[in-house]
């Protein structure tokens, strides 16, 4: 191509340029995201409010400034699937694993960097077509983003399932083709371009955990995609997969005969559960390897903690069944279901107390990428004990699809992998870009996030237990509910809170962009290879092929940098503890 | 001199992949693997619908098995002929290579067709997607779905072997890109044993 800025920042094939066009595309879907989130806090803080600047620029969606109940659910199901596809899959997935993997394996990029750009246009184009479903003939679709049928598979049965609905099937199918080559290339590039000397085990955690997520993702996407061509049939061309016999909608006998909705909620789920694994596990490793740059000594016990991620994967494709609970499973099946769901808090517990004994006897540095680090273990350990009550069948009968399961998810993946993006950002945003952030912004951005976030989802908890079932648009019509019109303010104004603080975090992200304090290669003193090349690393990222000599957490050690010693120092200058 | 072979320990410690194999087979054997979980997930479909199923047809009396047999016969014969492609292109015999690449695909294409003709005799009989007149409507869905999924990938599977007969012919192809091409069809093949037991024998 002739011009040379088209080709190297718009069609690249640089796993770096790749990186940060999957993290920004990210980012702007999450102020899409957060948006919806906005409107869904005003219907439930304001129930009855009208708000005459929303009909004017919603008139369809908030006629008269009040929310239509069709809408709600659009909002609401475009929320769930924009924030765990497009935002935290985007920016921390494919955003940080494009841009980390190759350089922290020591490769010159991912092994078929072609592949890699195809894959984020590919994932463009799917966000792109989520987004435009908004505009379409009915709305958005508005069966949640579990599309569970007969919700999503008649068209008549609510104005989203129209073309809504279709082109949320489209969009999702693009996605999982995007996800899949993402994936694919990860993998291959952790096998096959891993520096000499690099072995499994002086990986990162960062790695492994990226390592892991790709393969959970490359097996769990398949059997939704099956889901998701059957679901197109039903919609389209008749089939009865999904839909049983003597289904009577809108008043109308349809006829369909002898599928089953039970189905979808299987293949459903066999991808639901691993894919929220596939999103905390990276933001899990990179957490894990925050903590050592700012604690100055090892992290305590990498090994176990490799298995643990590996024994997590494992776990995670065989207790989807603990989201049907209450679809009338066989209390055998459901005592199997909630046996492996609870065997799985053992690993993480492991997990979180190693992050824990990671920060053990040290002088804590409280830069602003180690308090979104240590938060994402407050709110790992806070949401986790949540997760205990909901894979106990029993106890999951009263708790399922109210607030109790809202508070739980926003914290686990909303949460956790929030922090851990932004921790994820703010760490690594002087090798993207050359540039610092500022750290006052970034501290005051930390409290208004953790603050405002873990204040709502703790109190989402309580609703839960008072019985405020999730996805309803008002509770202002039962009686039992009454009372949790405080709540519902409150948690509406600590939302509003949470999204002006994130103003903070844009206006250090642009202005640090253009007018940030220029970076060293290794401002933090880090010891993976990425630090050892310059900030931002050129074209092919090392200048020599990096050799590599020990694990990846050698601080506390005298070297001439410093306490700390990059993983390329030979071990004849600097002893191998590991 | 002599090199001490390679340990398992040598292998996975960097700098070289660990399976002898370059990152595209390791890429191709993951997305096999994926690929395969698709059809898992229909067959895992066909099989909970099958459960549950009130009035599934006599699969005998709606197919006519020796068809079917000598369908499966001549995609498996396929398969054999796509072993033998790789190994005399390992050996660097292009022309044979390409006699048995060609056959292959011969094979695939003759498949392709019986499937045609299948489907269009079920057609006939009035076989939908909705309904059918041997039993349950799921029957002739699943039926549709899986044989039309498998279909695509025999398809797709002959067209990469003809761009590589293209590709051996002018002698740009490599013993590495047949042996992936081969992957990929003795992967399809061996989707269509199951889709052969579980939905018209079982």
């Amino acid at each position: 191509m002739t011009n040379g800025f088209v080709r190297r920042y718009i069609f690249s094939t640089d796993h770096k340029i790749i990186g940060i066009q999957y993290i920004l595309t990210g980012l702007i879907m999450a102020i899409v995201g957060a948006w919806l989130a906005v409107l869904i806090r005003l219907q439930l803080g304001w129930p009855e409010h009208q708000w005459v600047f929303l009909s004017r620029l919603l008139p369809k969606g908030m006629p008269s400034g009040v929310m239509t109940p069709e809408f709600y659910l659009a909002v609401v199901t475009m929320h769930g699937t924009i924030m765990v596809f497009f935002f935290i899959s985007y920016v921390l997935v494919s955003g940080f694993g494009n841009y980390l993997v190759p350089l922290q394996v020591g490769a010159r990029d991912m092994a078929f960097p072609f592949l890699n750009m195809l894959s984020y246009w590919i994932a463009l184009l799917s966000a792109v077509v989520m987004v435009l479903s908004f505009f379409v003939e009915g709305g958005a679709a508005a069966a949640g983003w579990t599309a569970y049928p007969p919700l999503s598979a008649v068209a008549s049965a609510v104005p989203g399932s129209q073309m809504g609905q279709t082109l949320w099937i489209l969009s999702m199918a693009l996605f999982i083709a995007s996800f899949t080559m993402s994936g694919l290339n990860i993998v291959a590039t952790v096998f096959s371009t891993r520096a000499p000397g690099l072995s499994m085990m002086r990986l990162p955690l960062t790695v492994w955990s990226f390592f892991i997520a790709s393969i959970l993702g490359l097996l769990a996407f398949p059997p939704l995609t099956a889901g998701a061509v059957m679901l197109l049939f039903d919609r389209h061309f008749g089939t009865s997969f999904f839909l049983p016999s003597g289904l009577v909608v809108a008043g109308k006998l349809l006829p369909n005969t002898g599928g089953s909705p039970l189905l979808w909620q299987h293949l459903f789920w066999f991808l639901g559960h691993p894919e929220v694994y596939v999103l905390i596990l990276p933001a899990l490793g990179i957490a894990f390897d925050i903590l050592p740059a700012f604690t100055r000594k090892p992290v305590f016990g990498y090994r176990i903690s490799v298995w643990c991620l590996v024994a997590v994967g494992c776990l995670s494709m065989i207790v989807w069944g603990h989201h049907m609970f209450v679809s009338g499973m066989s209390p055998f099946t459901g005592e199997y279901f909630s046996l492996v769901t609870l065997t799985i808090t053992v690993p993480m517990t492991i997990f979180g107390v190693n992050m824990l004994a990671s920060l053990w006897g040290a002088k804590l540095e409280l830069r602003t990428p180690m308090l979104f680090a240590l938060s994402v273990i407050a709110m790992f350990g806070s949401g986790g004990f949540g997760g205990l009550f909901l894979g106990n069948a029993t106890a999951d009968m009263q708790l399922h699809d109210t607030y109790f399961v809202v508070g739980h998810f926003h914290m686990m993946i909303g949460g956790v992998t929030l922090l851990a993006t932004f921790a994820a950002i703010y760490f690594w945003f002087p090798k993207m870009f050359g540039r610092t952030m500022n750290e006052t912004l970034g501290r005051l951005h930390f409290w208004f996030t953790f603050g405002p976030f873990f204040v709502i989802f703790f109190m989402q908890h309580f609703l839960g237990l008072q019985g405020a079932p999730r996805r309803y648009y008002a509770f202002t019509a039962f009686d039992y509910l009454r009372d949790t019109r405080g709540q519902n303010l409150a948690i509406s104004i600590a939302a509003l809170l949470l999204v002006s603080g994130q103003l903070l975090f844009l206006v250090n992200f642009v202005w640090s962009l253009f007018g940030g304090l220029a970076a060293k290669a290794n401002p933090w003193q880090a010891t993976t290879l990425e630090w050892t090349t310059a900030s931002p690393p050129p074209h092919g990222n090392f200048e020599t092929q990096p050799v590599v000599e020990r694990w990846a957490y050698e601080y506390g050690v005298q070297t001439t940098d410093g306490d700390f010693a990059v993983q390329t120092v030979p071990a004849r200058n600097v002893p191998v503890t590991a | 001199m002599t090199q001490p072979a390679a340990t398992t320990i040598d292998r996975w410690s960097g700098g070289t992949c660990p399976f002898d194999a370059g990152w595209r087979k390791v890429m191709m054997w993951w997305f096999i693997i994926t690929d395969g979980l698709l059809f898992a997930g229909f067959l895992g479909a066909y099989g909970y619908a099958r459960i549950l199923a009130l009035r599934w047809p006599d699969q005998s009396t709606v197919f006519s098995l020796p068809y079917i047999a000598a369908m499966t016969f001549v995609l498996i014969t396929s398969s054999a002929t796509m072993a033998s492609a790789v190994e005399a292109a390992k050996e660097g015999k292009r022309r044979l290579a390409l006699r048995f690449i060609v056959l292959t695909a011969i094979g695939g294409a003759v498949f392709l067709g019986m499937q045609a003709y299948e489907w269009w005799h079920l057609i006939e009989e009035g076989a939908r997607l909705n309904t059918n007149p041997w039993g349950d409507a799921s029957f002739s869905a699943y039926f549709f779905l899986l044989t039309g999924f498998h279909g695509s990938h025999v398809l797709t599977g002959v067209s990469i072997l003809i761009t590589t007969a293209i590709r051996t012919a002018k002698g740009w192809s490599t013993a590495d890109g047949v042996e992936m091409a081969g992957l990929y069809w003795h992967f399809v093949d061996l989707v269509w044993v199951f889709i052969f037991t579980l939905f018209y024998l079982l």
